[in-house]
């Protein structure tokens, strides 16, 4: 998901052994999805098919039954905007007729498209040979595949995810999900692939998805301890990569959880802060909440800007939008196809406003954290609709100051960054003298 | 004495205000923030500091009796005319400079032409200066750059046209000269430039000459009176250029939400429209902030605003505000892009619309921006204030008025004469707290 290497500056530049160490958990990440990328492009050479599905609500587990090589084009998009290349393919996109206003993951795909299929690790990614939509809370994800459709003209299948407006998951939306699955989906996945469909082989990827879940809810949790150990919005960017890609399901993925945990839980015992791009971090001063994806294209400024002021991210909603696990959720050997559909109504893209805001909350208290940041983007009108009534609400009940930003996802041009420290810098101070009037009152007392 | 003085480097002008030990407002300083923050916040104080000294001049007069019935024309006329000798100082600055950068090859064999059109451009211009601050003078701004640029460019053309000179040559001599002597801070003068001004005030009123040892006096001792710079606090775009640590940085937010509650103690929101930001904060009973929302990605509808429309208008910044208090029609006027505005103000010219309503319609404009942040910040509670330098503008103040009516109902309304200098006062109080209160001292960068 994402390129540790560059961002740890006390990395030498030559690859270490992986040995298990401090940052072997970012080494091995890496490695996976570079490995992935070739996977990728050499695929079709290889006699594999390919298939690109999104990030939310992905069937990695399933589709990995049927042999496909993955593709996940958010991940391809966010890839290129860390790497700097978002910005051409978003105004070759827009040369070739898309609006301003269009998701920016979805120019940043087509641009990919129109320069050729140049991946983020300068490989030339496959034509996709299967796009399967599942439907998770983002209208914009069928259009995005609609495009794809129309260049590539290749076999689409839908999932459809029932929303969870009431918010909670009936027995009917699962058993919806499930005919979907028996019914369209596993068997365009047969068809296309040739692979026969092999239930116990489902079962087995389920059993080391589960595995690695809970390892990945123990590292995230790991941001109740005082220091948090790691920052669960910059850093969790990172541990959250393989599981919400490619790799769920995969033996290597449940040994690099086991890698990270370990990691964390020996920081833990030190008392040691998050490692940041500028180095670890010395003296945890704020503990934040924050809702809405990072930007990608600044990434490692946005992220100093946190780390300047002691700021860290105890829990995030972003770090969420391929499974809410923390909640309890689990991948089911036992009930495979009933899992699934409930693994896809439970995204948090999936989440109706009064559980987002629940859950908002419930981190504020668990986590111990001062206050809510919500990073809105400005291209994304479904996920950024109404989180100012989220941010209030949040104030409202919590008590806990909150503030609100505005970038972008991969568009370079909406990342003002005078503006956006300004902004953060105040917040930080408001709540650093909030605090100070409440510990002034509590000595009056 | 013991000064607290918080400077706010806003983009357009830099302001700072000077509190005593007993947190009275003793002095206020403006200037323009040029391109150059440093010089910019020293010429703040340093105008701060004068009126500190005005203000001790006040109270020890008052004191004495000496001009018992004229005191406040005396200080008025003293205060004029050492604005003239502050003006001619930098004047004649300007003129040396300006020779001197006709020098070299610039002007070939205009040169000597150039230098002599020049000596004859600053005769005139010093010749006129006293009526330039004769009493009840009108000036576009009180900003050396534009009342000695707008005269300059005016004699210069007539000097051009009977000497036979190019009048861009002496453009171009005053672009380059002005930079340089706007950037020079007249520290060493103020003592020396105060007893000139004494003497012409003498001559001004003579009547006052007659006492004139009772009145020197007094003035000599407040000129001998060290002013401490006990400690100074910063806030604005510029703040960074300080030369203090990060201890006496705040963000404007919290400075102007402090200053707001210290002009105005009933104070619950607050709304500020600056040169590039427009600000909404909620604060407590104690001038805490508990919320803020700002502008995002654009900033018209702020400050700036105007000043581009000034500059299309062909017109000075505070002529505006009069003007649009002449209409007598309603014209809506878009807000959501300056440039745009500015060609919709010129299709309303051509259509024949009148200027003073089209002004009207433009600050309408911008209330409606601030009218949707103060929406997102919370809404606007009872007693609302309103600063900014767009808070001196008397079109905004009643087109926020009848916005705040016509959406919230009647609710008391601040506006204070002052409020360009709310953010410094908010950095000058927390000056004040940060070493009576948290007995902190100086830090340097």
């Amino acid at each position: 998901m994402s390129t540790p290497i560059q961002m740890m500056p006390s990395q030498p530049s030559k690859k270490p052994a992986p040995k298990v160490q401090k940052e072997d958990a970012m080494w091995l990440q890496k490695e996976m999805i570079n490995a992935n990328y070739h996977e990728l492009a050499t695929a079709h050479e290889r006699g594999k098919k390919v298939s690109a599905t999104f990030v939310p609500g992905n069937l990695n587990e399933l589709v990995m039954c049927f042999d496909f090589a993955r593709s996940l084009p958010e991940t391809n998009a966010l890839q290129n905007g860390m790497r700097k290349k978002s910005g051409k393919m978003i105004m070759d996109a827009e040369r070739d007729g898309q609006s301003e206003d269009v998701c920016t993951y979805v120019k940043a795909d087509l641009g990919m498209m129109l320069g050729g299929e140049i991946g983020p690790t300068g490989e030339k990614l496959p034509t996709p040979d299967l796009l399967l939509l599942s439907y998770t809370g983002c209208f914009t994800f069928m259009k995005w595949f609609e495009l794809v459709r129309q260049k590539y003209n290749c076999e689409t299948v839908m999932l459809h995810t029932p929303y969870q407006g009431d918010g909670k998951i009936s027995q009917s939306m699962r058993d919806y999900v499930v005919k979907q699955l028996k019914e369209s989906v596993i068997p365009t996945l047969e068809r296309v692939s040739g692979v026969k469909f092999d239930i116990d082989r489902l079962r087995q990827y389920m059993k080391e998805s589960a595995r690695a879940e809970d390892d990945l809810v123990k590292v995230l949790q790991s941001a109740k301890n005082r220091p948090s150990p790691i920052d669960g919005y910059f850093g969790a960017v990172y541990y959250i990569g393989p599981m919400f890609t490619a790799f769920r399901g995969t033996p290597e993925a449940t040994q690099y959880y086991d890698v990270l945990r370990k990691e964390i839980d020996a920081r833990v015992r030190d008392k040691k802060g998050p490692i940041t791009p500028e180095g670890e971090l010395t003296e945890e001063k704020y503990r934040l909440v924050v809702e809405g994806p990072p930007n990608w294209t600044s990434f490692r400024d946005f992220w100093k800007m946190f780390a300047d002021e002691g700021a860290v991210v105890v829990a995030s909603t972003y770090a969420k939008v391929g499974g809410v696990y923390d909640l309890g959720f689990r991948h089911d050997p036992d009930h495979p196809l009933e899992s699934l559909a409930e693994y896809c109504l439970g995204c948090y893209t999936n989440m109706n406003f009064p559980q987002r805001i629940d859950m908002i909350c419930r981190y504020i208290e668990e986590y111990e954290a001062d206050g809510l940041l919500i990073n809105s983007i400005k291209s994304c009108n479904s996920f950024s609709a109404g989180q100012l009534l989220m941010l209030r609400e949040v104030e409202k009940r919590t008590g806990k100051p909150a503030a609100f930003i505005e970038s972008d996802l991969v568009d370079p041009r909406y990342f003002s960054a005078a503006n956006i420290k300004n902004r953060l810098e105040s917040y930080f101070q408001m709540i650093k003298q909030k605090r100070s009037v409440a510990g002034a009152a509590v000595a009056a007392h | 004495m013991r000064c607290f003085i918080g400077i706010d480097l806003g983009s357009t002008t830099t302001k700072a205000v000077v509190i005593d030990a007993q947190q009275n407002v003793v002095g206020r300083g403006i200037t323009n923030s040029r391109s150059n923050y440093d010089t910019a916040a020293q010429i703040a104080k340093q105008e701060a500091l004068v009126n500190t000294r005005f203000h001790l001049f006040r109270e020890a007069l008052a004191k004495s009796g000496a001009l018992n019935g004229s005191l406040e024309d005396f200080l008025a006329q003293l205060e004029r005319d050492f604005r003239l000798e502050q003006f001619l100082v930098q004047l004649s600055d300007l003129e040396t400079t300006s020779i001197r950068n006709t020098e070299g090859s610039r002007f070939g064999d205009a040169s000597k032409a150039v230098a002599s059109a020049l000596t004859e451009i600053f005769k005139r211009l010093t010749t006129e200066a006293p009526e330039l601050f004769a009493p009840g003078a009108k000036r576009k701004s009180d900003f050396f750059r534009d009342i000695a640029g707008s005269r300059y460019l005016a004699i210069g053309d007539e000097v051009a046209k009977q000497g036979g000179v190019r009048y861009d040559m002496l453009c171009n001599v005053f672009d380059r000269s002005i930079i340089e002597v706007e950037n020079r801070v007249y520290g060493d003068a103020i003592s020396a430039n105060l007893l000139a001004a004494l003497d012409r005030t003498f001559v001004a009123m003579p009547e006052t000459a007659s006492r004139g040892d009772a009145v020197r006096e007094p003035i000599k001792s407040v000129l001998d009176t060290a002013l401490e710079e006990t400690y100074t606090v910063g806030t604005g775009y510029g703040r960074a250029r300080l030369p203090f640590s990060k201890e006496h940085i705040r963000s404007e937010i919290l400075c102007h939400g402090l200053g707001a509650h210290m002009m105005h103690p009933g104070t619950a929101t607050v709304l500020d429209i600056g040169g590039q930001d427009t600000k909404a904060i909620q604060v407590d009973k104690h001038g805490i902030v508990e919320s803020f929302q700002m502008n995002d990605r654009c900033a018209a509808g702020c400050g700036r605003y105007l000043g581009y429309i000034a500059d299309e208008m062909n017109m000075g910044l505070h002529e505006l505000g009069p003007l649009a208090m002449k209409s007598t029609k309603k014209i809506r006027i878009n807000s959501t892009c300056t440039v745009f505005a500015g060609a919709e103000l010129r299709d309303r010219l051509s259509l024949g619309d009148k200027r003073e309503d089209i002004m009207a319609g433009l600050h309408r404009a911008i209330i409606l921006r601030a009218m949707s942040i103060l929406a997102r910040s919370g809404g606007i509670r009872n007693e609302f204030t309103f600063t900014g330098g767009v808070a001196k503008n008397e079109a905004a103040v009643k087109a926020l008025k009848d916005l705040v009516r016509e959406n919230y109902g009647e609710l008391t309304l601040n506006i204070n004469p002052e409020s360009i200098f709310t953010g410094a006062l908010g950095g000058a109080t927390f000056a004040y707290r940060a070493v009576v209160e948290e007995g902190k001292t100086v830090e340097a960068r």
